[in-house]
């Protein structure tokens, strides 16, 4: 495989040397001079010193070969228009973008620039995990396949503590796929009793979240 | 007459801007330094607010910015800020989020803004410009 990465900070310096751990052949792309020098010293030949959303730069890298090209540089129009390039110009198939401002992601969708990544949401979601103030967190979204996971606290008195797995009225296209209870986790049976206070993981069809969170929210 | 907002309040887009306005045309200028105002003021007798014209200090990735610019009725949207990249990804909000009618984008790399032009995009390209009248210049009579 061969994997072009453009923007060497921190994220793509590391990548790039856990790539090339993994004995895949990668080229990065840092248009710092300073940086460039740096990087050079550790990864010779690797490293190419340029503006990585100029066309010459991104072929002299052989973009037309790369079967992944990563855009992690600071500046998400960047990295869009980088994307945006190595699919529509090179063909390029897979690609994988950060997003910096995850206010810019709407300009990634509307781009139909995916996946993209943001640290700053990655972290958000983490805390949203650990910190037990939400009822609902989204784990997992695949738009793709058309399939989210979402984590839900049962709440005391909802309609479904107290019911065993196959005696809750979920909406056709969602599935109890995990159990979480006494710092343990498990897949359900049929006869699973669902307590409160229990969180438990459901895979889902995207528009169907109301229908399923309705059932673990206490009744109002 | 039409509604033009112009991106980047920079040597262009400002004179940009004062042409429109000058031709009739409703003009306003979405610029993230409020200095930039002072080249639309620059040699005029009035103030480019008392000309007729639209000023607003926003990020030009910025969808409240744009919005209170304008976009969502401009009929002519013309991205100018000194940045190629931004100026593509603007352009493209333009077209596809808002669906201005027309839009104009200025790129100094002629290789992407042949490409872009491609895709078609209405792609201005400085440089290019500059490389031809170099290079008539210098085979024109009187030219060495």
């Amino acid at each position: 495989m061969y994997a072009v990465v453009i923007g060497g900070g921190k994220v793509g310096l590391n990548l790039t040397r856990e790539l090339l751990a993994k004995g895949t052949e990668v080229t990065l792309i840092e248009s710092r001079r300073d940086r460039y020098l740096r990087m050079d010293a550790e990864l010779g030949f690797v490293v190419q010193y340029g503006d990585g959303t100029e066309l010459w730069v991104l072929e002299r890298a052989g973009i037309q070969r790369a079967d992944l090209v990563v855009a992690v540089t600071g500046d998400d129009e960047d990295n869009i228009l980088i994307c945006q390039v190595a699919r529509d110009k090179y063909q390029v198939e897979r690609f994988i973008s950060r997003v910096n401002n995850p206010r810019n992601r709407q300009y990634f969708e509307l781009l139909d620039i995916r996946p993209a990544f943001s640290a700053t949401d990655l972290i958000l979601r983490l805390i949203e995990h650990e910190v037990p103030d939400y009822g609902l967190i989204h784990l997992l979204d695949l738009p793709d396949e058309q399939l989210e996971v979402i984590e839900i606290v049962v709440c005391e008195g909802c309609r479904a503590a107290g019911l065993e797995v196959q005696q809750l009225e979920l909406p056709e296209g969602s599935i109890v796929i995990s159990v979480l209870r006494d710092e343990g986790g498990f897949v359900p049976k049929g006869d699973t009793v669902i307590n409160a206070g229990d969180e438990v993981l459901v895979c889902l069809d995207p528009g169907l979240e109301p229908q399923v969170t309705a059932l673990f929210e206490a009744a109002k | 007459m039409s509604f033009v907002l112009i991106v980047g309040s920079g040597r262009v887009g400002s004179t940009v801007a004062r042409k429109l306005l000058a031709g009739g045309h409703e003009v306003s200028v979405l610029d993230g330094d409020p200095l930039s105002h002072e080249r639309l003021d620059a040699g005029q007798e009035t103030t480019w607010e008392a000309a007729g014209g639209r000023f607003t200090i926003g990020q030009a990735i910025e969808r409240d910015a744009l919005v209170e610019a304008g976009i969502e009725s401009a009929d002519v949207f013309i991205a100018a800020t000194n940045g190629d990249n931004t100026n593509l990804t603007i352009a493209q909000i333009a077209q596809k989020m808002f669906k201005v009618p027309r839009v104009l984008v200025r790129v100094m790399d002629p290789a992407r803004a042949e490409w872009y032009s491609s895709q078609g995009m209405e792609t201005i390209c400085p440089t290019s410009y500059a490389v031809e009248m170099f290079e008539k210049a210098l085979v024109a009579p009187g030219g060495k």
